[in-house]
């Protein structure tokens, strides 16, 4: 049945409150959990706080299972969702960019969000670079646009790219990120605490 | 009577909670819409409505902009656009109930002055922004929505952003340390 939308369990019209309603909630989670300060999110990288490690991948594990359970339930066509396609040499060259961007500025995109809601002036500053950085790479695109394209290969999964099942994929995810937990707790006793 | 008002501003839910339920509304979202969640979309949207309407012969015939223009909708009717204000609004809720919204302040390591941290911040978002592009999303469209939909792109997304991040962290400790 699931994708609701695209097979017409609920009427595209409602598309843009539904994203309001999300929007709000994810907001929310965000907030909740800390996400509004720069300093508890880069505290992942010195391993001070490590809030940013813990809410991301016990979201994706959750969203992960979540949707091999609704595939396994009938639920949900998994050919149907979005898969976000693979350009190799573009998103090697992005991630280290936005990780750069991230260890400077201390925000995400959706963080510096809420860091805007609860007045950090940081936040402010961090969202209004975001327009300009993307206004640049908008100008200097025929310049990166061999990067851009570069290392096309389509709306790939890992199942396709490592040969392994969605479950086994997912088992093994898993316990990574239990493991990543592990190490965090132990490196948290070891680094000096720091007054947020 | 004394009643004393606790300050609760430094107090946050239970990260694997907050996770918990992050991953279940990333989970109904794509039941729902048969996409994740996003944030550097509702930016971009802005700076092609923007060039839009300034330039508008530019922005149609430029290479990159004109991928997000069409005839029949306006760059803001956008699902990530309307996602982003729900974002400002949610946070803003819990930002309210647990006393964090005050009026603008700057939030800063002690041993970095306000200045450094406005344009470390600036720099910052520049950077991630210009990357976001490269990303074909960030850590909520690419990196969180991408891998928990089983996407090559997205596993490859997190992992370089944050391995990014690790990989400079050393070099502005200052900033943060």
């Amino acid at each position: 049945m699931g994708p609701l939308i695209a097979n017409g369990y609920i009427d595209p019209a409602w598309n843009n409150v539904i994203a309001l309603l999300v929007g709000i909630a994810f907001g929310y989670i965000l907030e909740a959990s800390g996400f509004s300060s720069s300093r508890k999110l880069a505290g992942v990288f010195y391993g001070y706080d490590f809030v940013v490690l813990r809410v991301f991948m016990t979201a994706v594990m959750v969203a992960m299972i979540g949707l091999i359970y609704f595939s396994y339930m009938g639920w949900i066509d998994l050919g149907e969702i979005f898969i976000l396609p693979t350009f190799m040499t573009s998103i090697i060259v992005g991630g280290i960019i936005m990780g750069l961007g991230f260890v400077l500025g201390g925000y995400c995109p959706g963080t510096s969000f809420t860091g805007v809601a609860i007045g950090k002036l940081d936040a402010v500053f961090f969202t209004g670079g975001l327009y300009l950085g993307i206004f640049i790479f908008s100008m200097i695109f025929p310049w990166v646009e061999k990067i851009y394209y570069g290392g096309e290969q389509g709306p790939v999964t890992v199942m396709e790219t490592f040969g392994i099942s969605r479950g086994l994929f997912a088992f093994l995810f898993v316990i990574a990120t239990l493991m990543a937990f592990f190490v965090a707790s132990i490196v948290k006793k070891k680094v000096k605490n720091i007054e947020l | 009577m004394q009643t004393i008002k606790e300050d609760r501003s430094n107090q946050y839910i239970n990260p694997y909670f907050g996770g918990v339920l992050l991953g279940l509304l990333l989970l109904i979202t794509i039941f729902i819409t048969g996409r994740g969640l996003g944030a550097s979309g509702a930016v971009k949207s802005t700076v092609v409505a923007t060039v839009e309407r300034v330039a508008p012969a530019y922005a149609q015939d430029h290479g990159y902009l004109k991928k997000f223009i069409s005839d029949d909708q306006h760059p803001m009717n956008n699902w990530l656009v309307f996602e982003t204000v729900g974002i400002f609004i949610g946070a803003f809720l819990s930002g309210l109930f647990a006393g964090r919204v005050k009026k603008f302040r700057v939030e800063h390591s002690p041993k970095i002055s306000v200045k450094t941290r406005i344009i470390f911040a600036t720099l910052g978002g520049m950077l991630f922004g210009f990357g976001s592009q490269f990303g074909r999303g960030c850590t909520s469209g690419a990196a969180l929505s991408g891998t928990a939909t089983f996407a090559t792109a997205g596993l490859l997304s997190m992992a370089m952003i944050f391995g990014g991040g690790y990989l400079f962290a050393y070099f502005f400790r200052k900033l943060w340390i």
